[in-house]
């Protein structure tokens, strides 16, 4: 019974791991396609691509606007998910409940929708399209996670270590920087991560709320309109190769601070 | 468990650190879902309130086979995403040596890391008619001449299956790790073979993580717009296609307002259900 | 002599690097109340874990009713264990769980759920058949786990620290049930443990290990009364310790020299050979009686109360001489700093070899 188990094992897995990197190979190979169709057959290496792609100023902008948008949504979705648990989960207040479900509602709802909801605010209120509105919206995107994962950190273990140090004379801003910060450290460092990669790598929110400068992901979907492209390819490779790398570091990070 | 401070600050403080999240929400959330609610009682053109633009939906074909088809790719993708991943997820944590796992299973979620966008565009290229697919199937002699993979309904589910399947291979896996190993050694102890415990043991007690994986699937498909869009090309609209449409070409907002809150309902309808099955998985 | 039921024939086992069992025999009597008794890291569980199939000794062997069962998996051997964490199928009702072995036996549904009953009633639970195992108590779940491995008739039950998770009081209650149990159903228990009060509460054959050994094995009273070695005598109850070293043999008496004088202790042993003379605390008394052994005096260090009697620790004032433990009546007046002259009688000196 051992024998063919294996064997289906192993073949199964093997199929659903070619099934998994499809797009991928299909992505980083042809983006050294020489001739200027990503279709077979493979004509060669070639980096052509790679350096029509540097060489876009639309492109190379629209990249350095998304890495501003996602740091910068990312930090204030952080900061406030941050005090809003650390206020939720230590003291008493009235509707607990209800504004914590509040704070976390937004997880609910598909991002277009969300988007949608601000396009008409902002309609209203007369705001223009912007990386700020664009910015705004994935606050809106990461709050609640932000929020879900801290809080779910801060358990009774936690409350003991902060009246010891209330206990030993730490005023309450002292408590929060000296002790509960650099011991929810992996909590705000995993939502700060999260929150970079879903705001880095999302399109709806910005393709409704932005105009003229945009993210990433809403320029490649520009040149998607051009038809197939290996320059598209290559933007892709190379975004995945550096978010990979980047997960392979804080990979290391993580694996180095796991004994302590 | 929460403790009450005796200082003076106890007051205030709570409130200053919980305001600026709750005003955010407020204002960005709920504020914009409220002017969907009330743009959508109103017309189009002109003014007053109206249920026309619900009307519209209910009684308009294209409009609410564009719901059928987001229930109907969803359902299938669900269904599918779920049948595949479960054992691949079960292979991962049981057949794979256990040092090896965690790389196991980060190549699994690897191409996560392609953005989504450019993961659908890939998929587009991979399917298209002079693509590597077609290229396989006719050079393995089994087809004479290329399919029509891309721009219909079955690419947008292989689109929605690829994402699915590495996120319920993760989630089904970490829920396979917290079995207790004591229920399988219990199981075994009284005579279950390998089958019997997974059908009597394993199974049963990873349904209601399956089942909010498959929730996940439903709610995160069915608000999706980007790869019905590049995959599916305009065939078979879905209720994003459609909202989308209203949005950009026909900038008729009310319209759109009712039918993204009409998805809404939907998605409730559906947390509802599940909330319930779960609950009476507890008792 | 009964037959055995379960022979454990020189099992070694080691975790890679690590040895966890060496060279270790016993035999298991149809219907005994077996304790494995031992501190953690002694092997205890593990060994239990071979009998029950979990693990494949790295040597040795173990017969169950005369067959060779070493590398049998759980499955198919007449063993069933209870865990230490229950393990109650959450999402299985009470009857279902007690069911579930006759179940994989092909035992029809009818006939299931009357065992199951049965069983039941024989641990107290009659009325939880419908009932799911969260809207149980510890104690409660302890009894399904209990029922649901006995159900199947095996040769052996095996009990993996069954009572560590409950209070005092509900241990004590359990102990008294399960020894009941045992003797209702007839079937032999194999039970591990690190509490000794639960050892000597329950069992009928004690076996005593420490490093992967056997240090001791017998009933209860033996064991206590008569330790075989210097651990068996300090982690089953306590004792005083006081070294010494045979001097000289006469018959059946050995002579021992110890710092407080020669002492004749009805022994056999090896001219020449380091021993250890053990003495129980409640024989050990605290003013001179006469024809009692004297080991000196010893300064009190301390009184701990314990209801019905005080433990008084003392310190000896020859500087070879040993930290001494007694027992006394309540009644007695002694207090921190006081001076005091142990001894005991000579049959209650207890030579230890090991």
């Amino acid at each position: 019974m051992r024998a063919p188990v294996k064997f289906l094992s192993v073949g199964y897995a093997a199929a659903i791991y070619t099934f998994i990197f499809l797009p991928v190979i299909v992505l980083v190979v042809f983006s050294l396609q020489s001739t200027a169709f990503p279709i077979p057959p493979f004509t060669g290496p070639s980096l052509r691509w790679y350096a029509a792609v540097l060489n876009d100023t639309r492109l190379t902008s629209a990249l350095i606007n998304s890495l501003i948008v996602a740091s910068i949504s990312s930090a204030i979705a952080v900061a406030l998910g941050f005090l809003s648990a650390w206020g939720l989960a230590r003291f008493v207040l009235v509707g607990s409940a209800a504004m914590r479900s509040l704070i976390t509602l937004p997880l609910t709802v598909s991002y277009l929708i969300i988007g949608m909801g601000l396009v008409i605010l902002f309609n209203m209120a007369g705001l223009p399209k912007s990386l700020l509105t664009a910015g705004i919206g994935h606050v809106v995107m990461n709050l609640p996670l932000c929020f879900a994962i801290i809080y779910s950190q801060m358990g009774d273990h936690q409350i003991n270590i902060e009246r010891a140090a209330r206990d030993l004379g730490a005023k309450e801003w002292q408590v929060l920087l000296m002790v509960t910060m650099p011991v929810m450290w992996p909590a705000i460092f995993a939502s700060l991560f999260l929150s970079m990669t879903f705001s880095w790598d999302e399109f709806v929110i910005s393709f409704l709320l932005t105009r003229f400068d945009t993210t990433l992901p809403v320029e490649i979907w520009n040149l998607l309109r051009s038809g197939l492209n290996p320059k598209t390819n290559a933007v892709g490779s190379l975004v995945f190769v550096v978010s990979v790398t980047f997960a392979i570091i804080l990979e290391l990070i993580l694996l180095r601070r796991r004994p302590s | 468990m929460r403790q009450r401070e005796h200082t003076s600050t106890v007051r205030v403080l709570p409130w200053a650190l919980v305001a600026p999240a709750l005003l955010w929400t407020l204002l960005f959330f709920v504020l914009p879902f409220l002017a969907m609610g009330l743009l959508s009682l109103t017309p189009h053109e002109g003014s007053g309130i109206t249920l026309s633009n619900y009307r519209q939906f209910f009684t308009n074909p294209s409009y609410y086979w564009a719901m059928i088809n987001s229930l109907e790719l969803t359902a299938m993708v669900t269904v599918i995403s779920v049948l595949l991943a479960y054992p691949f997820a079960w292979i991962l944590a049981e057949q794979v040596p256990v040092h090896w796992q965690r790389l196991a299973l980060l190549f699994a979620v690897l191409p996560f890391w392609t953005s989504y966008v450019v993961r659908s565009y890939s998929w587009l290229l991979a399917l298209s008619e002079n693509g590597i697919i077609n290229d396989a199937l006719m050079g393995s002699g089994l087809f004479t001449h290329a399919l029509q993979l891309a721009n219909t309904r079955v690419a947008t589910v292989i689109g929605f299956v690829h994402f699915f399947v590495m996120l319920l291979t993760l989630t089904i896996f970490a829920n396979l790790k917290q079995l207790s190993p004591s229920y399988r050694k219990a199981a075994a102890d009284l005579g279950a073979g390998p089958v019997n415990i997974f059908i009597h043991v394993i199974l049963p007690l990873t349904l209601p993580g399956i089942m909010v994986g498959a929730f996940l699937t439903f709610v995160l498909t069915i608000g999706d717009y980007i790869t019905p869009q590049i995959l599916g090309g305009n065939n078979a609209l879905v209720m994003s296609q459609l909202i989308m449409m209203q949005i950009g070409r026909r900038g008729d907002f009310p319209l759109a307002s009712a039918l993204a809150l009409i998805l809404m309902a939907v998605v409730t309808i559906a947390y509802i259900a599940c909330a319930r099955w779960l609950k009476i998985e507890r008792t | 002599m009964s037959v055995a039921l379960v022979d454990i024939k020189n099992i070694s086992h080691n975790f890679g690097a690590v040895t966890v069992l060496t060279d270790v025999s016993l035999a298991i009597t149809p219907g005994s109340y077996t304790v494995l008794l031992g501190p953690s890291g002694s092997g205890k569980t593990t060994l239990l874990s071979i009998l029950g199939g979990f693990l494949v000794p790295s040597e040795g062997c173990v017969l169950i009713r005369g067959e060779d069962c070493t590398d049998v998996p759980p499955a198919r051997r007449p063993t069933t264990t209870v865990f230490q964490d229950y393990a109650l199928f959450p999402h299985m009702s009470v009857g279902s769980n007690v069911g579930f072995g006759l179940r994989m036996k092909g035992v029809a549904k009818p006939e299931r759920e009357r065992r199951a009953r049965d069983i039941l009633a024989i641990v107290g639970l009659a009325q939880a058949f419908d009932k799911k195992p969260h809207q149980l108590s510890g104690g409660q779940r302890q009894r399904v786990a209990l029922a649901r491995a006995l159900v199947v008739e095996p040769a052996v039950l095996l009990l993996d620290e069954p009572l560590g998770a409950l209070d005092l009081k509900l241990r004590r209650q359990m102990q008294d049930e399960l020894k009941a149990i045992q003797k209702r159903v007839g079937t032999a228990f194999v039970h591990v443990t690190h509490d000794q009060e639960e050892a000597m509460a329950l069992a009928d054959h004690c076996v005593v290990m420490n490093n992967g050994r056997v240090e001791d094995e017998g009933t209860p009273e033996r064991v206590y009364a008569q330790p075989a070695t210097r651990f068996s005598a300090t982690f089953m109850g306590e004792s005083t310790l006081i070294s010494g070293e045979v001097t000289k043999i006469k018959g059946n008496t050995t002579i021992v020299k110890t710092a407080f004088g020669s002492v004749p202790i009805v022994a056999t042993a090896q001219e020449g050979a380091q021993v250890t003379l053990a003495i129980r605390p409640e024989h050990l008394l605290l003013i001179r009686k006469a024809r009692s052994i004297p080991f000196g005096n010893a300064r009190v260090t301390a009184v701990v109360f314990q209801g019905s009697f005080k433990r008084v620790l003392a310190d000896s004032t020859s500087k070879s001489g040993p930290p001494f433990i007694a027992k006394v009546p309540v009644e007695l007046q002694v207090a921190v700093g006081d001076l005091v002259s142990p001894c005991c009688h000579i049959e209650d000196l207890v030579m230890l070899t090991r």
